[in-house]
């Protein structure tokens, strides 16, 4: 399978971009990242694994404990630098115009 | 075909600039940032407090379509002049990045045309560019939700 695809699979689900989000500013271990969830421990670890098979975490272990921290040079390769960002905005600012369209009308 | 969404990050620097022209007059586009309900359909988030004054407090919160809250992020607005200006701060909860610092500015173009221009300060180079690659973290809605909304319902 495309690995690309597999990283893009990656970050379409909304509770993976969370744990990104968690841990890209510093390394966490599986019970602390479960901890900000609701949902049932082994459905964050299960979320966990796909991250670290995509290679978008990193697993370091220290101790008796296993960190996992962001891959920034794998979130890199998803795309060029900034073009996803501004497709981002670019796709938002179209809901806000397409929004605005309508309310003018009526 | 221009792009009609720019973003300029300069390397080294700590700030970004996102510029947008619309073909819409001013006033339907600050009314888009300021009314409740408008800015909770276009952003697809839920709007919990929307304080259009200065120091007024803002918080959004989205959640994933099992209903868990996946995302919340609130401020402070600072100054607010009508079709001209916002100046707010944006703090991401829970993720441990620092409070970003925005400048929203409204220009009227022509009677139906305008611009929008997104100023946006962070804390260090670093953060910014953290920041940049990870374009989901602004709000963590993708067109990919609204898909699998479509599905799931």
């Amino acid at each position: 399978m495309n690995l690309r695809r597999d990283v893009f699979q990656a970050i379409a689900d909304p509770t993976r971009r969370s744990i990104l989000l968690l841990v890209a500013s510093q390394a966490m271990t599986a019970g602390a990242i479960a901890a900000n969830f609701n949902s049932a421990r082994p459905t964050v670890s299960k979320h966990i694994q796909i991250l670290t098979e995509c290679e978008l975490l990193h697993q370091e272990q220290v101790g008796r404990e296993v960190y996992y921290q962001l891959n920034l040079e794998k979130m890199k390769d998803i795309a060029d630098f900034i073009e996803p960002f501004r497709q981002m905005w670019d796709a938002r600012f179209n809901s806000l115009e397409n929004l605005m369209k309508q309310h003018k009308k009526s | 075909m221009e792009l009609k969404t720019k973003v300029q990050a300069e390397p080294g620097r700590q700030e970004i600039f996102i510029t947008r022209h619309f073909d819409l007059p001013v006033d339907l586009i600050f009314r888009a940032y300021t009314e409740a309900d408008l800015l909770a359909q276009w952003m697809g988030t839920k709007v919990i407090t929307l304080e259009n004054k200065r120091h007024g407090s803002w918080q959004i919160e989205t959640s994933d379509p099992n209903g868990n809250v996946v995302f919340k992020a609130n401020g402070v607005i600072h100054e607010i002049e009508t079709n001209s200006k916002i100046t707010r701060t944006f703090e991401m909860e829970n993720t441990g990045f620092p409070i970003q610092l925005e400048y929203l500015t409204f220009e009227s173009v022509s009677d139906e045309t305008c611009l929008l221009t997104v100023h946006t300060i962070f804390k260090s180079v670093t953060d910014r560019d953290n920041l940049l690659k990870m374009p989901f973290a602004f709000g963590l809605s993708m067109a990919h939700d609204r898909l699998q909304n479509l599905f799931t319902n």
